[in-house]
């Protein structure tokens, strides 16, 4: 089954962390996923900072400086993993150094129409 | 649901053991619990129905299976004639007809099926009516009425949780050995809770017995991994519960404690068994939840019928049992323990540190414990005070009774 792990931070926890070794550790984690699964498969976004929300509800726009939600913890990034069943997902994502500074989602994609299981 | 003889009891349990075994089977491969059950479901309905009067058949898989296979594809037959099939009742099929093929041996998927359905990822509260219903096959209604849930409701959490199991990946397998010891706790726990529902119930007429269930699931269990101390330290709890349930009502239907119970309604067999399996236990593997309460259990056993003088290693086991679950419910067993050997003065400041803890406050046996602690060292009013609160938080009116008498007891003995 094909997994997207949705990776949330506490961006101040995040930032007090030791960057050199914070860094070092999910580049190790990089490296073993890509080995694991072929491929690296995620992207890491700038904070929530950067983050611009647009609506549009009868006609009108908003476009509002800031994230979806104002919460301690904010998205910030994906990885998709293959994995035989949910605790083989659950295993990348207790791997990720990012289940220590906020929480991770699991979510099964939904396979292509015609693809069984 | 209950037969009055023997031999229809035996043929209802042949009926659900090959029925969660066929479940579990088509379960496993094709991730489709509720699938699976559809499939039997009419099987299994007239297998109850009809064993019990004309006896098990020789094979009762091979039964089951033809049953459901014809049904399946009349099934298949009819909705064909409106759409062009649908691909999950086409699978069913194929995985039954398969079965059939494979004659008398069906793998033994239970265990895998169990811990699919006490999986962290499914809610706690659910685990036990899962297992319940699809390796027992009792009804949403059998189940919704110990655990107090309306049986719609009940009905509507079991379809919910099974889509869970299908859509989130929830895998039928044996967990990888790092994780082993966890979550065989949480089949144990699940299986426990059920235990503990049905132990409160005093038998009504027409409800299956539920923690008849639940001894039946943990059998299951320690027959399916004997290598594993921790499930036949469950079942040795159980069967001590079991062995004295005769002894914890008078005839009048009175509530009576552990240390007046006439200790010869005890069930010997039952005791000898609970014995046997926790020797057992103690044999192999690391120190568990149940073993400890297990061997608290023998320790009482030993003390009610040889006079054999088991405090001390009662307040023992409970420390150990503290250091493996912080529990505050063991801080406050420990404790009651802890007044046969140094009095109720020490007992009452061993729970002081409970005072604070939100859980307890709504904790019937904390109350309990409290006013019996406290009319033991003359504190009358305060006493009076906690047993009204357990009074308040009691449900087993034969308990809440008890509490009332001690509580005028109180009453007579204060000075006026």
């Amino acid at each position: 089954m094909r997994y997207i792990m949705l990776i949330h931070h506490d961006e101040a926890a995040l930032a007090a962390a030791p960057q050199k070794d914070l860094w070092a550790e999910f580049g190790a984690f990089n490296e073993a996923l890509s080995k694991a699964a072929g491929a690296a498969t995620g992207e890491r976004l700038q904070p929530s900072s950067a983050a611009t929300t647009v609506r549009q509800q009868d006609g009108k726009t908003d476009v509002l400086d800031g994230p979806y939600a104002d919460t301690k913890e904010q998205f910030a990034g994906y990885y998709f993993v293959e994995a035989a069943d949910l605790d083989e997902a659950i295993s990348w994502a207790k791997r990720c150094p990012s289940s220590k500074y906020g929480s991770i989602e699991i979510r099964p994609v939904v396979a292509a129409q015609g693809d069984r299981k | 649901m209950k037969h009055e003889n023997e031999a229809g009891r035996a043929a209802e349990r042949v009926a659900r053991e090959s029925y969660g075994r066929l479940v579990a089977f088509l379960a496993a491969r094709t991730r489709d619990v509720a699938g699976a059950e559809d499939a039997l479901g009419e099987a299994f309905a007239a297998a109850l129905r009809m064993w019990p009067n004309d006896g098990v058949p020789d094979n009762p898989d091979a039964w089951l299976l033809t049953v459901a296979r014809r049904r399946q594809t009349d099934s298949i037959r009819r909705r064909q004639t409106r759409t062009s099939g649908e691909g999950h009742l086409t699978l069913m099929a194929d995985e039954i007809a398969a079965a059939s093929e494979e004659g008398a041996i069906i793998p033994d998927r239970r265990l895998a099926l169990m811990f699919a359905c006490a999986h962290p990822a499914i809610e706690r509260g659910l685990r036990a009516p899962l297992i319940l219903q699809t390796i027992l096959g009792l009804t949403a209604e059998d189940i919704s009425a110990a655990f107090l849930i309306p049986p719609a409701t009940m009905g509507q959490r079991l379809v919910r949780a099974k889509t869970r199991i299908k859509d989130a990946g929830i895998p039928f397998r044996l967990p990888e050995k790092e994780e082993l010891g966890e979550r065989v706790q949480a089949v144990l726990d699940a299986i426990y809770a059920a235990y503990a529902k049905g132990w409160n119930e005093i038998g009504e007429a027409g409800v299956p017995d539920i923690a008849d269930e639940a001894i039946w699931l943990a059998r299951l269990v320690v027959s399916l991994m004997p290598a594993e101390p921790e499930p036949k330290g469950m079942l040795a709890l159980m069967y001590y519960a079991e062995a004295r349930r005769a002894a914890r009502r008078s005839p009048q239907g009175a509530y009576v404690p552990l240390e007046e119970q006439d200790t010869s309604l005890w069930d010997d067999s039952q005791i000898h068994l609970a014995e046997s399996l926790l020797s057992g236990a103690n044999a192999g593997g690391p120190t568990g939840r149940y073993q400890l309460e297990a061997a608290i259990q023998s320790a009482h056993v030993a003390r009610r019928l040889g006079g054999a003088p088991t405090w001390p290693a009662i307040v023992q086991l409970y420390d150990h049992l503290y250091a493996l679950t912080r529990s505050p419910v063991v801080i406050l067993n420990r404790a009651v323990a802890l007044a046969e050997l140094e009095g109720p003065a020490a007992a009452l400041d061993a729970i002081a540190p409970l005072t604070a803890d939100k859980r307890m406050q709504s904790y019937q046996p904390y109350w309990a414990a409290r006013g019996h602690l406290l009319a033991q060292t003359g504190r009358a009013a305060d006493a009076h005070e906690a047993f009204t609160v357990a009074i308040g938080l009691t449900t087993d009116d034969a308990v809440k009774t008890y509490l009332m008498h001690k509580r005028d007891a109180l009453d007579g003995a204060r000075p006026s």
